[in-house]
């Protein structure tokens, strides 16, 4: 295989961007039937460099060979030309269409010049399906399927139009753990049919599972290639973030204090007339990080949208600080001692088109020294942007970029400078390393621990038991809209916090 | 402050539209030769038209001035996530409420008087428009549908109440407004040989500025883009979206009654009965989009609005191709806009050489 001509070639790659060089001299190879890695930090550049791959980008220096043929690829059209499909993080797909619709969309079979043929459509996509083992339904409308089989339509997208080369980007952010098992058999079953993988990711588990090759990228340049059966975890996580980084979280023992959250018999309904918290109870002492562990759906976002006022309640009570802060304006909430890292950083977390200045006060513009008799101060704000940038290390070309054109690791980071801020008594953090590389997951623990240190009150919520069990110093596990157990996470293992979590209800211990 | 000026009209974001504009007229160009017209003519006789006399050229700017204040109208409302189609219905009652004080009330000093018309109008936009706002916010209806039946509802309300309290005896329009209620410039329409010249220009202009001001300097400008970005975020940071939502809706329906207001106190000093909508908001509509739903590029949008609909008279006098034509071409430009993609296509060749140059 060494000595073949590679099927993607990229030669001392550069691409800059005002103030960044995103791409500083990369060269990968890609050879057939081969799963080539590519591992970076958030805004390490991996992007970027699949972008020009697939003809987003102009590269302002270098050269692609794709079959040992240079060649200049200008516009996504020509890369699918040339046998290059991209699988996107983000799916682009048109809801109220069927699967068929979406994949054939702009290269339809056509009756007669004009009109969809439908059914030849449906047979060659089928015949797709059938022979890399995807299993879609062709007639399924998309807003209809699941998140995973979505992905799956995406690929055959791709396929559809003759890619040879397919670049997966970030395609396990999005999945379940079955889904991405599965996800990792279809990835095999393509090579074995012939087609070659770019994949870009930032979670060490499922490179070692999967590639063949890695290629580690940090700030824009390729620090090493190695073959995955001759690396481990810890050696691509050093080489990725530059410095030795542990899995485990060090933080001394807790000594938590007086309560600062008190929740007590807390029931409501979502806008279906469904319950969704059951009479829940929880407390948060100043000085411990609480970590609610469960799967995904049991309450958990409600639970959060209840305490920061961003829902009503239907009945019981939230304390703060012994003060009623019950179906209280989040602003009232935010003014009393919250700060809240929110589960969906584009939805609540940021205003994307705002720049990172504006995002940077968006709970506290109104007040002085920002707000000047209705007026805003530019100046004083800007000050406050550089500041946090500056103290949490948020990479950004400028405080004037628009939160949107960040990688998602440093909107993460701008939120949580945003909110520790804030000085709170309650730090909420829900899902706060979602999508996060090991470098920004370990700093962001990091931060939940020092709050947790200065005596604030954690409410960590999280889906990946990992994370709950190496950071929190107490655990409640959430099931259907309730607190089903507490338990020490020194005194429990993951199997355990899996039965409770599937529901079963932990005996003895301190409910 | 000319770095920042600069800025909003950065290259990119002002050549769109120019381009658009240019291949709008191209298009017009082409239909009138499949016409067998003379474009060159016809838009030489346009431009003659517009700027060969004071008089045409005053009457010029008296055509802009409304189709500003709709412009902002629309435009502020774009900037906090709504769309208002209404503007034309807010435009209507904005001269009804400015007819009715200008012609009822008397007694009023000279300056005062047009100052509670103006008012009055604006008030009366900015409540028509606040409906809108406050069935959205509260029962989560949609504002353009709303806002297209209360166009109707303006009309016909309108109609109505000149009918039957303002009526001139035999006429199918208004009394006349008191003299103190007129914000005409005496002296200035004297030296535009008689054109309509009257004060609304002056404060469509400081409304173009109070909007840039409000817009993105102030607190509350703050809290309307959050909410038009991202209503989430919005909420999640404390703000009432609901309240934002009326708050817009109402400062653009004060734009577009105050458009409607200069039109009686400046121009006609009468309402007449409509057999019609004006046209004036949804003209706007086109105003805001080509103006990039930036108030200075409203000011520009509409002045070539402006021009080409005044112009458009002179185009079928001097080559004698049908007026509706220039509607054609306002129609394409539009396109052209709304359809960025072809405009960045047909720029593609530039853009690709200058890069050239730069890598040498």
């Amino acid at each position: 295989m060494g000595a073949a001509t590679p099927v993607v070639e990229l030669k001392q790659i550069t691409k800059r961007f005002p103030g960044i060089v995103a791409n500083d001299s990369i060269s990968l190879k890609l050879h057939k039937g081969e799963i080539h890695a590519l591992l970076g930090e958030n805004g390490a550049g991996k992007s970027t460099l699949m972008n020009i791959v697939f003809g987003l980008y102009q590269p302002d220096e270098g050269s692609i060979e794709v079959n040992g043929k240079p060649v200049i690829i200008d516009s996504p059209n020509k890369a699918i030309e040339l046998g290059i499909g991209m699988v996107h993080q983000h799916f682009k797909l048109v809801q109220p269409f069927t699967v068929t619709e979406n994949i054939v969309l702009g290269m339809e079979p056509k009756k007669m010049g004009i009109q969809l043929d439908y059914k030849t459509s449906v047979a060659k996509i089928q015949k797709l399906s059938d022979q890399y083992g995807l299993k879609v339904n062709p007639h399924a409308k998309i807003q209809d399927i699941s998140v995973g089989m979505q992905q799956r339509v995406e690929i055959l997208k791709t396929l559809y139009r003759g890619a040879d080369i397919l670049i997966f980007d970030e395609p396990t952010a999005v999945l379940t753990p079955q889904e991405i098992n599965d996800l990792m058999g279809i990835m095999k079953r393509l090579v074995e049919e012939g087609k070659s993988i770019i994949l870009i990711t930032h979670k060490l588990k499922e490179i070692m599972q999967i590639s063949d090759n890695v290629t580690i990228i940090r700030r824009g340049k390729v620090i090493d290639t190695v073959k995955t059966s001759e690396t481990n975890p810890n050696e691509l996580a050093e080489k990725m973030v530059g410095r030795s980084v542990s899995f485990k979280v060090d933080k001394k023992p807790a000594s938590p204090k007086q309560n600062v959250l008190e929740v007590q018999n807390l029931t409501m309904k979502n806008k279906e007339g469904v319950s969704v918290l059951n009479g829940l109870n929880l407390n948060v002492r100043a000085g411990e990080i609480l970590g609610i562990a469960g799967v995904d759906g049991n309450g958990q976002s409600e639970l959060i949208e209840a305490i920061t006022g961003l829902c009503q309640v239907d009945s019981g009570i939230i304390m703060l600080n012994g003060k009623d802060i019950t179906n209280k304006s989040p602003r009232f909430i935010t003014e009393s001692g919250v700060s809240h890292i929110p589960e969906d950083r584009h939805k609540h977390g940021l205003v994307l088109d705002f720049s990172m200045s504006e995002n940077m006060v968006l709970e506290t513009y109104y007040k002085p020294p920002y707000n000047k008799a209705g007026f805003l101060s530019k100046k004083e704000i800007d000050k406050q942007a550089k500041r946090l940038i500056e103290a949490f290390d948020v990479r950004t070309p400028s405080i004037e970029t628009k939160a949107r054109s960040l990688s998602g690791g440093n909107q993460q980071k701008a939120i949580i400078a945003r909110e520790i801020d804030k000085n709170p008594d309650l730090l909420i953090a829900a899902q706060p390393t979602r999508g996060l590389d090991v470098g920004a997951i370990e700093f962001v623990q990091k931060q939940l621990v020092a709050q947790r240190d200065q005596g604030k009150a954690v409410l960590l919520i999280s889906f990946e038991l990992d994370e709950i069990m190496n950071v929190s110093d107490r655990i409640a596990v959430i099931y259907e809209g309730q607190i089903v157990g507490e338990v020490l996470p020194e005194e429990t293992n993951d199997q355990e916090l899996g039965l409770m979590m599937a529901g079963s209800k932990k005996s003895g211990g301190k409910a | 402050m000319m770095s920042k000026l600069f800025k909003i009209f950065s290259v990119n974001s002002l050549l769109v539209p120019l381009v658009a504009v240019v291949m709008g007229l191209i298009v017009g160009a082409i239909i009138m030769l499949i016409g067998g017209y003379d474009p060159l003519l016809a838009y030489g006789s346009l431009f003659k038209t517009v700027f060969g006399n004071v008089y045409d050229f005053g009457e010029t700017i008296r055509e802009i001035t409304p189709l500003i204040m709709t412009g902002l109208a629309v435009a502020f409302a774009f900037r906090a996530g709504l769309f208002n189609i209404g503007a034309e219905g807010q435009y209507i009652v904005g001269m009804t409420a400015a007819t009715a004080v200008g012609i009822k009330l008397s007694g009023l000093p000279i300056v005062v008087h047009a100052l509670v018309a103006i008012i009055a109008g604006g008030l009366a936009g900015g409540i028509w428009a606040g409906i809108t706002g406050y069935l959205k916010a509260k029962r989560g209806v949609n504002e353009v549908i709303i806002s297209i039946m209360l166009n109707w509802t303006a009309l016909y309300f309108s109609n109505y109440i000149v009918r039957n309290f303002l009526l001139e005896k035999g006429q199918q329009r208004s009394e006349e407004i008191k003299d103190t209620a007129s914000i005409s410039i005496g002296w200035l329409s004297t030296a535009f040989d008689n054109a309509r010249m009257h004060w609304g220009t002056i404060i469509a202009i400081l409304a173009a500025v109070f909007f840039f001001i409000y817009m993105w300097k102030s607190k509350q400008g703050y809290e309307l883009r959050a909410v038009g970005h991202n209503g989430h975020a919005a909420q999640y940071a404390g703000m009432s979206v609901k309240k934002n939502i009326v708050k817009a809706m109402f400062i653009s329906g004060v734009f577009a009654g105050l458009g409607g207001a200069f039109q009686v106190l400046g121009v006609f000093h009468y309402q007449a009965i409509f057999t019609g909508s004006p046209g004036i908001g949804f003209d706007g509509i086109a105003v805001a989009l080509i103006g990039l739903n930036h108030p200075f590029g409203i000011l520009l949008s509409a002045s070539l609005f402006g021009i080409l609909t005044y112009g458009s008279a002179g185009m079928s006098f001097g080559a004698e191709v049908p007026p509706e034509i220039i509607r054609i071409v306002i129609g394409s430009i539009i396109f052209f806009i709304a359809a960025q993609g072809i405009v960045r296509w047909v720029l593609k060749p530039f853009y690709l050489k200058r890069k050239k140059e730069k890598v040498l």
